[in-house]
Formats: structure tokens, C-alpha cells, sequence
């Protein structure tokens, strides 16, 4: 075989071998099992059931899976788009009717970046052995010194304006995610409590902020002002789809990041520090530095979550805008395995659920909460492989001499 | 009467492995039968069947001539076998009343917890096989010998006849294995049966009634120490001739390279644990570093490889004091080290070989071009090392904890051999190794030294320093006693020293005298 051939390979494998050897048949597994059991949901929680169980036992049975179809039929066509009425759309030519009709799978797009970026931020840590719970408390950051790049900062034109307001959201977060890994590299602190209060920290800073200092003044609420023209991320088509090209900059990060992680230098220190501080210690890598980086550069990831809401859709910052995007980056960031393919991937799931979610609630009237309470089964059963292995009575990976787990608290 | 324990045929197929092939074995009532065979020979699998672990393919168990069929370990110390594991399985908060109690709980009326009755009976078994265990005790607070007796005592407690201990003595001193062979007695003397899984062929003779050597996953031989000598167990063991002595010339010492002077280093708890220690290494030598565990050697390594920082004193490498410098600034003026815990230390278990073998050049050409990794030149090294130092995988890709433990290790000695070094410091480099992997390593380092490296060897085998060393320094309570020509050295001197006492010239010269007499005869 060539070389360069093995080579490809070999730097492909980093991700196959983590993500196919058994785990990916048991993440589709877990979907699909998540989904069905949804659908469950859906029927229990639907009057109309009952009253159908109340007719015959069949036409219960026949309502249940309908209504179970039809909330499906409704997340699909809210998160991709309805294909009949793509069909119907391009065959009338009338391009606002496209823009509609193919707006659900952008919108999803839409909802799918913040992810990456907050997805990232998680994997990067996770990487160096970091468990950055902060992410959310940086997208407010980030979205605060986003917005005021936005808007304070005139007179520039677009293309130094856009990069120098998502800069700002970086350094924003990158100073949140400073503090803990200042911390815990000099004190020990313990980088899960520090960053859980450095979101309090953030939250309330940031309602303080846009009541008073960032406060558009023409508002009676507390608003940022409008961010300028030429900080505003680029839409790629017109209304109503709001796809922007901070899409590409979150997929550009995630191979930047992945670039990082595992063709540099100072990705290989990251990844032995996360791995075993010990050996990295011996190896003579300063755990300090790499700790402290780490943080900084996982909170600049978060940031630009937080710049590219307010620069990309919202364009000014509101309270509370960000629902919980830093908590979900969590559990997405362990569905993706921490590699920054996986947390495209894991992203694009979790944009597309949301985004479907809206429908299934305008459609068919499903409460919201049901595709909250679908995402935590899905992440249930990937995190806990096991319940999917013994649905399926799937094998486990390895039939090894040493596998069966008898490990000591001395290690 | 039929025999306690009778094994026939046992057959364990993993995917691609045969890791036990129609093993038969006997063991009678009241022996310490050894099972010996290297890393990977089929030991614990066997034991793990016995156990009830795995479920063997072909074969039978029987137990007092009575078919069984175990499950889980369940069944297993239902049928009275039980099991010492290499790691020990306590909780470290519970008191060792509650970790022996934990799975059989006593209880009063009320589902409340009898401990005081569970507290008598490891009393009284306590007595009754001397273990010497206070069941008030917290795991955290007592030492690693004392741990394992507290596995024994779950397994009497549940009243096991059949003991089964896999490498005990692996985690003990030298101490700590005299007290553990003198309970093995006791419990055998009680009409126990004990199965004691190692590669330790000295510790075999000493202790065991008969020895089943098993290689390559079959039995290759039934025998007992008063039949056989440690050549032949090592031959059969490893299946070829295996030289126990360490082949070496006198050696020929240069310049000192290596310099420790009134070195003084705390311990975690901020204990002095080297006191004032000073010596020298020269330039083509091996100083071993002589002491039972626990004497400093520990924090001297740390200190001098930088990983500790000294209170006080001078380290001096080639000239240059290192005494405050980084790890990587004393690794890059020349020195190696082989770390004392291969696993926490010396390797990233979830990285490939390749990778590992840089992990302290990783920075360096070619291994890297200003701040990319050269993942490609990596590869070309890992594969050239693989097979220049024989390391037993299928790929230099596959992660290193893939590998047994003396392939790990000559993946750490392929890393610190590959590069120019002028000293080098290996802290227990055999420990936990078989046989084969011992002669390697072994003959690895004289061939160093003989290139003109300067090695400080420490170990706490006995047999180890006295095999390699060319000067022998023994450590006591993080003092340096006496620093020892291996020509004038007699183990029994040495472990006068290891313990603390100072003999007297005159003693000296007795002893001396006694081993120029046995190599005369």
C-alpha cells in the first residue's frame, strides 16, 4: 500500500476507530429507540386516544399510532420541509413560495450552529481533561462583547467589522473560561464548580448590563441597542430563511479545532494532559499552561456562539436569549465523543430536533416538552450503552482476557 | 477421598486466541499447589473460569468429586472457592468490617447492620489464622499488606476452602511476603487448599507443594521444588533456555556524570523522606540503588528527574546543576528515565505505540516541523522501534494498553533508549514482569552501560541490584548507609543494610570471607 494512502487513513481512523468499532450501530440504535419510545409518549399524552380506547380497543391502538405518525410526519417537515410543497413551490417558480418551502432545513442549520460552537468549546475541554460546564455563562459573555463590538464600534467596513465583533465574543468568553482555568491551575480549584458559578456571575452581569450600560435607551425594556449593518453575519438568501455564513465559520472552527487537537504539537500536549497529567508531567509538558489554555480557548468556542446569535440572527442582545444552548453543547459533546466530526453531527441532531420541535407543537399541538423528554432518552441511552446492548442483545465490543472489570480504587 | 479441586479439560477460545487448551489440574486437600506461567500463558483465564467469570467451552469442574457448574462468582464461593485478586476490590472509606461484611450482611432484628458480631468472627478468624487485623479499621488507613489480608479474611469469612491468589506478592515488600507465605502456612495447616498464580519462580520454591506450569494457554508440566531447580522452571516456563544470570563484563567507569550532593526532598505529607543523601555515577557504570520500599527512593527519583523539587542540595548532570530545572530541560541535557509506575508515569495507556515512543520527543524534529505534528515521520519511528526492540504487537498503531505489561515496558525502554542519553535512572524496571521480558530488559541495560551510560538502578529485588549493579548503595530511611563494591557485597550484607544495622568491620570481613569460600567451592 502507498503511504499517503495509510496516512489518510491513519488520521481518518482517529475518529473511526473511536466512533464505528461498536458505538456507532448503538448511537443509531439509541435514535431510534429514543424516537419510538416518543412516539409512546406522543400517544399517552394525547386526549384523543383515550377517547378512541374508549370506542374499541382497535381504534385506540389505530389513533395511538396515528397520532404518533402524524407527530413525526410534523418534526420531519418542521425540521427538513414538506416535500410535496417543495415540489409544488419550484414548479410555480414564485421564489418567495421556494424561500418558504425550503426554509425549515436552513432554520434548522440556524438552530444547529450555536451547537457546533458550544459543542466544540465542550469537546476541546473534555480533551484536556476539563470538564467545562461553563459554556453557557460564556455564550452570555461572548454574545454581551459581541453585541457591543456590533454596535458601540462605527466607521468600520463590513469585512473588518464582522471578524473584529465575532473576535470580541471569543475574547469574551475566553476571559470567562480564564478564571476557572487560572484557577484550577493554581489553586486546584475544581474547574466543575468554579465554571457553574462563573455562569451566575454571567447571567446576572449580563441583566445588568442591558439594564443599564448596554441599555438601548429608545427601549423600555432592557434591549441592547441594533447592532450596525456591516457587523451583521451575511444572510445567504432573503427573507424569511436567516442562513447566514456563521454556519461556515462554526464548521471552519470545528476543523480548525480539529487541526488543533491532532496535527499540532500543542495538541498532542492537550490530549496527553487529558489523558494521563501524569505521563504529560513526566514528558515534561507544563500543565499549567495547557490547563489554563485549554479553558481559554474552550470559553473563546463558547463566545462565539454567544457573538454569532446576536450578530447572525437576533442582531442586538435580549434577556435570556440563549435557552440553554451551553447545557445541551454537554450532552452533545459526549454524543459526538468529543471529536469534531461527531459534534457536527451530534449538532446537526440536535438543531434539526429543536427546530422540528416548533411544528410539532404548532401542527399537532404536541407540547414542546415531549422533544425535550425525546433528547434526554436519546442521550440516555447512548450514555448508558449497556440498556442498548441488552434491547438488542447486541455483543460486546471485545471478548478480551483483561476486560472484566475488576479494578481496584489504587488503580 | 477424591481431590478438593479437579479440573479436566478446560477449554477457553477467545475470538482469534486459544487461551486455555484441555488444561487438567489437581489440587489435594491442605497444599499450596503454584500455577506458573508468564504474562499471557492462560493463568487467569483458567482462574476466571474456576471463578465463575467466564464459562469454559469444553471441560469439567469438579469439587470435592462432585460436578460443578459455576456461573458467577456467586456459585463459585457458594462450592467454597474464593478469590485474592491481583487488585484489591475494598472500599476505601468502610472499615474492614464493613468491606468484609459487604455481600453477607448481618443483620438485627429491624434490617439494622450487626456489626459487632461481623467485628468477633473476623476477631476470631483474625486469631485463628494470625492475620493480625483490627476490624475497626478504615482500608484508607492501612497498608497495602494489610489490604490483601482483608481480602483473605472475605474469603475465610464466607468460609472458602479453595483460595485462589493471583500474583500476591506483586504489590508486597519484601517483608510484607515473608508475613503473607507464613499465613499461607497457617491456612494450609487448617486444612485450607491454596492456589497461587505467579511468575515468581523464587517465590514458587520456597513456598509451593507442587507447581503445573502452563505456556501458551496448555499444561506443559507437573512438578514440585523438591524435583525440580529455577533453571528448569524457567526453561519450561518460557519454553526455551533462559539465562537467570545477567552475562556481564567488569565494568570500565569514566568521568562522573552524575552527581547528587546533601540532597534533601519531602514527602506528600511533608515528611523528610530523603535525608541528606549524596553519591556519585561515573560514566559506564550501574549504581544500584539498594532499600525495601518506602526507604526515599521514591522522592529521590522524582527529585532528580525533576519532577519533586528538592528543599536543599545540589543534583548535577554532566556539570550542570539540574537541581531546579523543568523534567524537560533535564531530559533534553541527556537523561532517561524508566518510571518506577509504568502506567501512571511513563505512558498514555489510550495513545498508539507510536505515539508513545515520542512522548518526550514529540516537540523535536523530525518528530514535528515548527508546530505540526509529523504524524508520518512518527509512524516510521514507531515501526522501526517496534521491531528493533521486539515489541510483541500487530501494529504500532494500536493503542499501548492493548499491550501485557513487559511489552509495555520495552515500549517505554525503546523510548529512552532511542535518543542520546548520557544517564539514565531506572526505577524498578522488571517489576511485575515475566521472565523473558526480565532477561531482555536486563541485558538492555548493561549493553547501555557498556556504551558508556551512566545508570542508577533502583530496585527493591534484592537479586536484581546484586545481578546488575556494579556499586551498590543501600538506602535506610532516606539516608544513604554504606555505598558497596559489588565484589565486596554478600546479599546477607546488604540486607543487614536494607534493615538498618550497620555491621562492624569484623562482620563484614566474616561475610566477605563466607562468599569467597562458596565461590571457591
Amino acid at each position: 500500500m502507498e503511504k499517503t494512502t495509510e496516512n489518510k487513513k491513519k488520521s481518518l481512523s482517529v475518529f473511526w476507530d473511536e466512533f464505528s468499532s461498536s458505538n456507532f450501530l448503538v448511537i443509531l440504535l439509541a435514535i431510534f429507540t429514543g424516537i419510538l419510545l416518543g412516539g409512546v409518549l406522543v400517544a399517552i399524552t394525547t386526549n384523543e386516544v383515550y377517547d378512541a380506547f374508549r370506542v374499541s380497543i382497535w381504534s385506540g391502538l389505530g389513533t395511538a399510532l396515528r397520532t404518533a405518525w402524524n407527530t413525526y410526519v410534523a418534526l420531519f417537515t418542521g425540521s427538513v420541509g414538506d416535500p410535496e410543497k417543495i415540489r409544488l413551490a419550484f414548479a410555480s417558480g414564485d421564489q418567495l413560495a421556494i424561500r418558504r418551502a425550503i426554509n425549515p432545513f436552513f432554520e434548522s442549520l440556524v438552530q444547529s450552529t450555536p451547537y457546533i460552537f458550544g459543542g466544540l468549546a465542550v469537546a476541546l475541554g473534555f480533551r484536556a481533561g476539563l470538564f467545562n460546564i461553563g459554556v453557557e455563562g460564556q455564550i452570555f459573555i461572548g454574545a454581551a462583547t459581541g453585541v457591543w463590538a456590533g454596535y458601540a464600534i462605527e466607521g468600520l467596513p463590513t469585512i473588518i467589522h464582522i471578524p473584529l465583533a465575532m473576535l470580541f465574543g471569543a475574547l469574551g468568553g475566553a476571559l470567562w473560561g480564564f478564571i476557572p482555568g487560572l484557577l484550577k491551575a493554581k489553586t486546584g480549584a475544581h474547574e466543575v464548580i468554579t465554571t457553574i458559578m462563573m455562569n451566575y456571575i454571567a447571567f446576572r452581569l449580563v441583566d445588568w448590563l442591558l439594564k443599564f450600560p448596554m441599555k438601548d435607551p429608545n427601549e423600555f425594556t432592557p434591549k441592547t441597542p441594533w447592532i450596525l449593518e456591516t457587523a451583521k453575519l451575511p444572510r445567504l438568501f432573503d427573507t424569511p430563511i436567516r442562513f447566514h455564513i456563521g454556519f461556515f465559520i462554526a464548521i471552519l472552527m470545528a476543523v480548525a479545532v480539529y487541526y488543533l487537537l491532532f496535527k499540532t504539537t500543542w495538541g498532542f500536549e492537550l490530549r496527553m494532559v487529558g489523558s494521563n497529567p501524569n505521563a504529560a508531567r513526566y514528558a515534561g509538558v507544563k500543565i499549567t499552561k495547557t490547563t489554563i489554555l485549554a479553558m481559554v480557548l474552550s470559553g473563546a468556542l463558547a463566545g462565539m456562539a454567544g457573538a454569532n446569535e446576536v450578530l447572525g440572527v437576533n442582531y442586538r442582545l435580549l434577556p435570556a436569549f440563549s435557552s440553554g444552548y451551553g447545557f445541551d453543547s454537554i450532552a452533545l459533546a459526549l454524543l459526538g465523543k468529543t471529536h469534531p466530526l461527531g459534534v457536527i453531527l451530534s449538532s446537526l441532531l440536535f438543531g434539526f430536533l429543536r427546530n422540528g420541535a416548533r411544528s410539532m407543537q404548532l401542527a399537532v399541538g404536541v407540547p414542546i416538552d415531549i422533544v425535550s423528554i425525546l433528547q434526554a432518552v436519546i442521550l440516555a441511552f447512548i450514555a448508558a450503552p449497556a440498556i442498548i446492548r441488552t434491547i438488542y442483545r447486541l455483543r460486546e465490543p471485545k471478548h478480551k482476557e483483561d476486560l472484566v472489570s475488576l479494578r481496584s480504587w489504587k488503580g | 477421598m477424591a481431590p478438593v479441586l479437579e479440573l479436566r479439560g478446560i477449554t477457553k477460545r477467545f475470538p482469534g486466541v486459544l487461551a486455555n487448551d484441555h488444561i487438567d489440574l489437581t489440587v489435594e486437600k491442605g497444599e499450596i499447589h503454584a500455577l506458573l506461567g508468564e504474562n499471557g500463558a492462560g493463568k487467569t483465564t483458567l482462574m476466571n473460569i474456576l471463578y465463575g467469570l467466564y464459562h469454559p467451552d469444553e471441560g469439567e469442574i469438579f469439587v470435592n468429586g462432585q460436578k460443578l457448574d459455576v456461573h458467577s462468582p456467586i456459585d463459585a464461593i457458594k462450592s467454597g472457592v474464593g478469590m485474592v485478586h491481583q487488585h484489591f476490590m475494598l472500599v476505601p472509606v468502610f472499615t474492614v468490617t464493613e468491606n468484609v461484611m459487604l455481600g453477607e450482611e448481618y443483620v438485627k432484628a429491624g434490617g439494622i447492620l450487626d456489626r459487632t458480631k461481623a467485628a468477633n468472627k473476623i476477631r476470631e478468624i483474625s486469631n485463628t489464622y494470625k492475620l493480625d487485623i483490627n476490624p475497626d479499621a478504615y482500608i484508607s488507613d492501612i497498608p497495602v499488606g494489610m489490604q490483601q489480608r482483608v481480602e483473605i479474611i472475605k474469603l475465610l469469612f464466607r468460609e472458602a476452602n479453595i483460595l485462589i491468589m493471583d500474583e500476591p506478592t506483586a504489590v508486597l515488600t519484601p517483608q510484607e511476603v515473608e508475613e503473607l507465605f507464613k499465613i499461607m502456612h497457617t491456612m494450609i495447616e487448617k486444612g485450607k487448599s491454596i492456589i497461587f498464580i505467579t511468575h515468581k519462580l523464587g517465590e514458587v520454591m520456597e513456598i509451593a507443594d507442587r507447581i503445573t506450569v502452563i505456556r501458551g494457554g496448555k499444561v506443559v508440566g507437573s512438578t514440585s521444588p523438591a524435583e525440580s531447580n529455577l533453571n528448569d522452571l524457567a526453561s519450561m516456563m518460557v519454553g526455551r533456555d533462559v539465562n537467570l544470570e545477567v552475562e556481564k563484563s567488569e565494568s570500565v567507569p569514566g568521568e562522573v556524570i552524575f552527581e547528587v550532593e546533601n540532597l534533601k526532598v519531602l514527602d506528600p505529607m511533608g515528611a523528610l523522606a530523603v535525608n541528606d543523601m549524596s553519591f556519585k555515577v561515573h560514566a559506564g557504570e550501574v549504581l544500584g540503588i539498594a532499600g525495601v520500599q518506602g526507604n526515599g527512593q521514591t522522592e529521590l527519583v522524582r527529585a532528580i528527574t525533576g519532577l519533586l523539587q528538592a528543599v536543599d542540595g545540589e543534583v548535577r548532570l554532566c556539570g550542570q546543576n539540574i537541581t531546579h530545572l523543568s523534567p524537560r530541560k533535564i531530559t533534553e541535557i541527556g537523561s532517561a528515565h524508566i518510571p518506577e509506575d509504568r502506567q501512571k508515569d511513563g505512558l498514555v495507556l489510550g495513545f498508539p505505540i507510536a505515539d508513545n515512543l515520542v512522548l518526550n520527543t514529540y516537540y523535536l524534529e523530525p518528530n514535528s516541523k515548527f508546530i505540526w505534528i509529523d504524524q508520518k515521520s512518527i509512524n516510521e519511528n514507531g515501526k522501526k522501534l517496534v521491531e528493533n526492540f521486539d515489541i510483541r504487537t500487530p501494529s504500532p498503531f494500536v493503542p499501548v494498553s492493548n499491550l501485557s505489561g513487559g511489552n509495555q515496558q520495552k515500549v517505554i525502554v525503546a523510548r529512552e533508549f532511542s535518543r542520546p542519553i548520557k544517564f539514565l535512572v531506572a526505577s524498578q524496571p522488571t517489576r511485575g514482569l515475566d521472565v523473558g521480558s526480565i532477561e531482555y530488559i536486563h541485558k538492555r541495560l548493561i549493553e547501555k552501560r557498556d556504551e558508556g551510560c551512566a545508570i542508577l538502578l533502583v530496585s527493591t529485588e534484592l537479586d536484581e541490584i546484586m545481578q546488575l549493579s556494579d556499586r551498590i548503595a543501600v538506602v535506610y530511611r532516606g539516608k544513604v548507609l554504606d555505598i558497596l563494591e559489588a565484589k565486596n557485597a554478600t546479599k546477607e550484607l546488604v540486607g543487614l543494610l536494607m534493615a538498618g544495622i550497620i555491621p562492624s568491620e569484623e562482620e563484614k570481613q566474616k561475610l566477605l570471607a563466607k562468599k569467597k569460600q562458596i565461590l571457591m567451592t
